[in-house]
């Protein structure tokens, strides 16, 4: 054991869903505590920004898409312990390439269909040319 | 020194420190890798779920529109019944780590009671939807909404299958290598499924109900 484990330390994988064990139990339900505090504050903002016409109207979705993604990012570190440290770096990249293809399909969906809606004949004169 | 690394790898079971030679990762980083890259393209096939929902989200073939039919109070407690779920599976981690086995039973099942009164919320509002002829069968939005959600609800239905496995075999075998993995594995399903709800109730029903 000629290196220090400081050193080596944050070099060596570690599993998804594991935390680095160095704080004691109430340090590790300290983390959970302050990420269930984070959630409830962001549900509740969603569900207060759904509901008010305090803001202004079209920017409502934008807001909720982004409190949603700010959410995801609470459960991640703080939950599953995903972060962006060496030792947790096939997790990250695992978890990035399923964004990407969640991305796609989500985006790539809603951009073709759209673009479907815009080019079709309105559905009277389809019905019309039935006949 | 292999004596001296065996030595101290077994005082450190999750290789949470490092041992000198950099050989195979550890089974339970293996185990959990695999689990968490299955988590990843479950959220795949959700993201499917969610771009049918999305796209048909006008297509109320005359019927209610989600606007008409979600009930946004009851969501809300949906949700915090989740999340409080999923907060009380991270206190049953920490517990399984400690192998502290009675505050092991008590977090997962509180984790377990919390999971069914979610459930039972949906299927209440399932039902209710279906009695009031917004069955699955009476636009595509509705039935894209019900895949969408009914799908979730499979998944907590079988979490929970999961968690009273994992109460049994804690309860049977106590907390050997291969029952901590599970355990790992458990609470990464069981987070992942709050993080798909956090979708859910934004894609489904706020952003649902504003159309």
């Amino acid at each position: 054991m000629t290196n220090g484990h400081q050193e080596i330390d944050h070099n060596i994988d570690i599993a998804p869903g594991d935390e680095h064990l160095e704080g004691g139990i109430r340090e590790r339900v300290l983390g959970y505590v302050t990420g269930l505090g984070l959630a409830i504050l962001l549900t509740a903002t969603s569900f207060f920004v759904a509901g008010t016409d305090l803001v202004w109207q079209p920017s409502i979705p934008v807001a909720l898409v982004v409190l949603a993604i700010a959410q995801m990012g609470v459960h991640l570190v703080f939950f599953l312990h995903i972060t962006t440290g060496a030792d947790s770096t096939n997790n990250v990249l695992a978890l990035a390439f399923g964004i990407l293809i969640v991305f796609l399909v989500v985006g790539g969906s809603l951009w073709i269909m759209a673009n479907l809606n815009h080019n079709m004949m309105p559905m009277d004169q389809i019905m019309q040319m039935q006949r | 020194m292999t004596d001296v690394i065996l030595a101290y790898a077994q005082s450190d079971p999750h290789h949470v420190r490092a041992v000198e030679h950099s050989g195979p990762a550890s089974k339970r980083i293996v185990t959990a890798y695999g689990f968490w890259i299955f988590i990843l393209s479950d959220m795949v096939m959700f993201s499917a779920f969610f771009a049918a929902y999305a796209v048909l989200l006008g297509q109320t073939a005359g019927g209610p529109s989600g606007g008409q039919l979600f009930d946004l109070s009851n969501v809300a407690i949906e949700t915090g019944f989740l999340l409080a779920s999923s907060f009380a599976c991270g206190l049953a981690t920490i517990a399984a780590d400690a192998r502290n086995k009675f505050w092991f039973q008590v977090a997962m099942a509180v984790t377990c009671l919390l999971g069914l009164a979610f459930l039972t919320i949906e299927g209440r509002e399932f039902a209710s939807l279906v009695a009031r002829g917004a069955g699955p069968t009476r636009s595509a939005f509705l039935s894209a909404f019900f895949t969408l959600v009914g799908c979730h609800g499979l998944h907590v239905s079988a979490g929970i299958l999961w968690l009273l496995t994992m109460m049994a075999q804690v309860f049977a075998k106590g907390f050997r290598a291969d029952i901590q993995r599970r355990i790992l594995c458990f609470a990464l399903f069981w987070h992942a499924l709050d993080i798909i709800w956090i979708a859910v109730f934004t894609v489904v029903y706020l952003l649902g109900s504003a159309v």
